[in-house]
């Protein structure tokens, strides 16, 4: 496939004033003595000015009356920056974070070492039993105290959130 | 249409209270926001619900317009999503260059205009007449770049495009218009090219 651009690509860059100062020059120079890039340009820019007169459609006279009585049923909305806490998201991500971290060094933990030496891999994982860690009253412990430390954030986000609301609509 | 210090200062103080203001952006922009809902919506009474539905998200999400950008790019962002959505949910009828149908309306179009209105019609008339026969994305790039006093870049934000494709796109447009006013206003273009 041909990517070189074609005389009409060019010129329009010429015209929209888009191509650069060399391009511009050589677009000048070919325009000025040659027959068929002179009849384009001139095609092109008649195009481009009638463009320039395109004329706008106006809605109903009632329009402007229309929209203000619209919004006059509505509140502006608070800035999303203002109620997207950086701090909670940091705080969400951490959470996850630290969970997988403490299921893969109690997992790790728990896994018997010596008995891999037979095996091709590092880790034997027909011996995987997945039981060992869920049925476990450390992981159940670990488990709820997550849960937990999950609900609290979302307490003090949502909390949050209100209070922004609360006083965004006494303002008004 | 004057964009800049006076839209900015316009939104601080309906943000600070002063509803009644919004009126005057809504004034100025009216008439580009409407004329973008026409491409997308034939019918004036839809396009018109559109564009009222455009000025109402607009006011409600006024606090998040940081002034990075022009208003009017803010808003005809806003403009391409309702549209969008607009047209997902009552699932109109969207001319489309591969749609024979466009090619339909054209024809009948371009009938009525020989027997009755070519004579009169003047250049102006003429362009506004081949616009409507092209894709509403092609009508709407031509109309914020010639229209909106959009750059490629601002075009790009507002279209979710990379300022090059909207230059490659930009082309196409333009082709196709040019096209379409050759085949069907050819008397005219001559008449133009002749003056």
């Amino acid at each position: 496939m041909n990517n070189q651009p074609t005389i009409e690509e060019r010129l329009w860059e010429y015209i929209d004033g888009t191509c650069k100062a060399e391009e511009k020059t050589f677009i000048e120079q070919l325009i000025a003595t040659n027959e068929e890039w002179r009849a384009k340009y001139q095609e092109l820019l008649e195009v481009h000015q009638l463009m320039g007169n395109l004329e706008l459609d106006e809605p109903s006279m009632r329009f402007t009356q229309n929209v203000m009585e619209g919004i006059g049923k509505h509140h502006i909305a608070p800035a999303a920056q203002s109620y997207i806490n950086k701090r909670v998201i940091w705080g969400i991500g951490t959470f996850f974070l630290l969970s997988i971290l403490g299921f893969l060094i109690y997992g790790l933990g728990q896994m018997d070492w010596s008995s891999s030496g037979d095996s091709k891999l590092p880790i034997d994982f027909s011996k995987f039993d997945p039981s060992v860690f869920l049925n476990n009253t450390y992981t159940n412990i670990f488990m709820m105290v997550n849960v937990i430390l999950g609900l609290v954030l979302l307490d003090m986000y949502l909390g949050k959130k209100k209070k922004q609301l609360k006083k965004f609509n006494t303002g008004h | 249409m004057n964009t800049g210090p006076n839209d900015n200062e316009i939104i601080s103080r309906v943000l600070k209270g002063e509803q009644a203001l919004y009126a005057e952006l809504v004034k100025k922009y009216q008439n580009f926001v409407f004329t973008i809902c026409l491409r997308y919506a034939p019918h004036r009474e839809d396009a018109e619900e559109i564009a009222q539905d455009v000025f109402v998200k607009a006011y409600r999400s006024l606090a998040d317009f940081r002034g990075d950008s022009k208003f009017s790019t803010w808003l005809y962002t806003i403009v391409t999503t309702t549209c969008i959505t607009f047209l997902r949910k009552k699932k109109l009828e969207v001319h489309s260059l591969d749609n024979e149908k466009v090619f339909e309306v054209a024809d009948s179009r371009d009938s009525g205009f020989r027997a009755n209105h070519v004579e009169q019609k003047s250049k102006v008339q003429m362009v506004n007449e081949a616009i409507k026969l092209l894709s509403p994305d092609d009508a709407k790039l031509i109309t914020l770049f010639y229209k909106g006093e959009q750059s490629l870049e601002e075009i790009g934000q507002i279209m979710g495009l990379d300022p090059n494709t909207v230059k490659v796109r930009l082309h196409r447009a333009r082709g196709r218009l040019k096209e379409k006013m050759e085949k069907y206003f050819v008397q005219e273009v001559k008449d133009i090219m002749n003056q």
